[in-house]
């Protein structure tokens, strides 16, 4: 069995392997502040919980932390603190304008068979080639990248711009209010990219009977479109998977985007 | 919160002829019987009647401009609407608009025409909003439609439900 052979891999199998570990739980951020009128701290909780905003399963790893500043520059985190069920840190707002606050994720799938058993792994394509045992048969292998973020603004908002990798949703308007209309747009690699489907949550799940799940398709420039029932903390996810790989042997890449959004009151 | 009076009155406008036109705004500050109490921050201020975007005309901040290192403009973002208007864009504290928390009680705001403030305001339709917000209290506000400049003497009057009593505005032309 030659060791990594050029892969047919059936596109369902692909899927699946991916979305099972994408599909897993609801990753998010929770800022304590995402509007501040003075230069202060504020604090963020991450965790990975479908129960919105409760953090009630598994912190969310922060090893891919990176919060940028309103000039696009990096900015220092501090208290960095992994819990049980959540983590946590800290950020120091002190330039004027908005903040992005992102968990960045990337890296390869694989599942394999390994003497008649399955096997699963999943870390960096570096470690891709030494991770997978030379008896491995059956490989399928798919690359991931996946986005969790916020946004918090010191003073006045400045324009946010899509990085260019991977899927990004933004808001068009930096103000989230209860019973307006906000215009988001998607791009994929930073190309706006129709069809994908989003979805968006409200937070307090906790306290009501049904998700309220509100679900809108981006049109044929990137555009959709929410109108915000209530004030609350929301969260917007969306996810879709190409083919546009990098490694030679992923047959798929699967790409998730989510962000937690906060709408004031009128 | 109540609909607007708006009630012309040209006989007031003819005996204040003399008088150089002026906005005249009066708000009430209710007291309320809560466990702990702190004045509330007040904004006033003009904006366009149109949707979208209006344009911002400051008039007044109410808020804890004296306390040391401008510790009271962490609480300005909670004058929502008028943070978003275009409260944010101004390097607060501004001399022009700037005063201390008001009291419980009637608070008076006069402002010439000629007052930098109102001087280059368009004509045009417009609100005028006033908006409280209270630590550990609540938040209300409140608008006034009016055209400027006024014809003839206009006096318009709506209350709030909570955090603010009656708010009255006169227009003197």
């Amino acid at each position: 069995m030659p060791r990594l052979r050029p892969l047919l891999v059936l596109a369902s199998l692909g899927s699946a392997l991916l979305s099972s570990a994408a599909h897993a739980h609801s990753a998010w951020l929770l800022p304590s502040s995402t509007v501040v009128s003075k230069a202060q701290w504020i604090t963020v909780d991450a965790a990975v919980a479908n129960d919105l905003f409760f953090f009630n399963h598994q912190p969310l790893a922060l090893e891919h932390l990176r919060v940028t500043g309103p000039d696009g520059a990096p900015r220092a985190t501090e208290n960095l603190l992994r819990g049980r069920l959540r983590s946590v840190f800290d950020v120091e707002l002190r330039d004027k304008g908005s903040y992005r606050l992102a968990v960045i994720n990337e890296g390869l799938l694989a599942s394999y068979k390994l003497n008649g058993e399955n096997k699963r792994w999943r870390g960096s394509a570096a470690d891709f080639a030494r991770a997978l045992p030379p008896d491995a048969s059956a490989l399928k292998l798919g690359e991931m990248f996946s986005r969790v973020e916020t946004f918090v603004t010191l003073g006045a908002p400045s324009p946010l711009r899509a990085e260019g990798r991977g899927l990004e949703v933004l808001p068009e308007q930096h103000d989230l209010f209860s019973g307006e209309t906000t215009r988001f747009r998607l791009t994929i690699d930073g190309q706006a990219a129709a069809g994908i489907e989003v979805s968006v949550l409200r937070g307090g799940s906790r306290y009501r009977n049904h998700p309220e799940e509100i679900r809108v398709k981006s049109d044929g420039e990137g555009r959709f479109a929410v109108t915000w029932p209530q004030p609350g903390m929301y969260w917007l996810e969306a996810e879709t998977t190409d083919r546009k790989t990098t490694h030679p042997e992923a047959s798929e890449r699967r790409l998730s985007y989510s962000a937690t959004l906060e709408v004031l009151p009128q | 919160m109540k609909k607007p009076l708006r009630l012309a009155l040209p006989l007031l406008a003819l005996s204040l002829s003399a008088h150089a036109a002026e906005l005249r705004i009066d708000f009430e500050i209710p007291r309320l019987a809560v466990a702990e109490y702190h004045r509330p921050y007040v904004a006033v201020w003009i904006e366009g009647a149109e949707a979208g975007k209006p344009s911002f005309t400051p008039l007044a901040v109410l808020y804890d401009a004296k306390k040391k290192n401008q510790e009271g403009n962490q609480w300005l973002k909670d004058l929502r609407q008028w943070w978003r208007r275009g409260g944010r864009e101004l390097d607060m504290p501004v001399d022009a608009i700037t005063a201390a928390t008001p009291a419980v009680g009637k608070q008076r705001l006069r402002i010439a025409a000629s007052d930098s403030r109102i001087a280059a305001l368009p004509r045009g339709d417009y609100r005028l909003v006033v908006e409280a917000v209270r630590e550990v209290g609540g938040r209300e506000l409140v608008a006034l439609p009016f055209a400027w400049p006024p014809k003839e003497a206009l006096r318009s009057e709506t209350s709030g439900g909570q955090e603010l009593g009656a708010v009255t505005l006169e227009l003197v032309p």
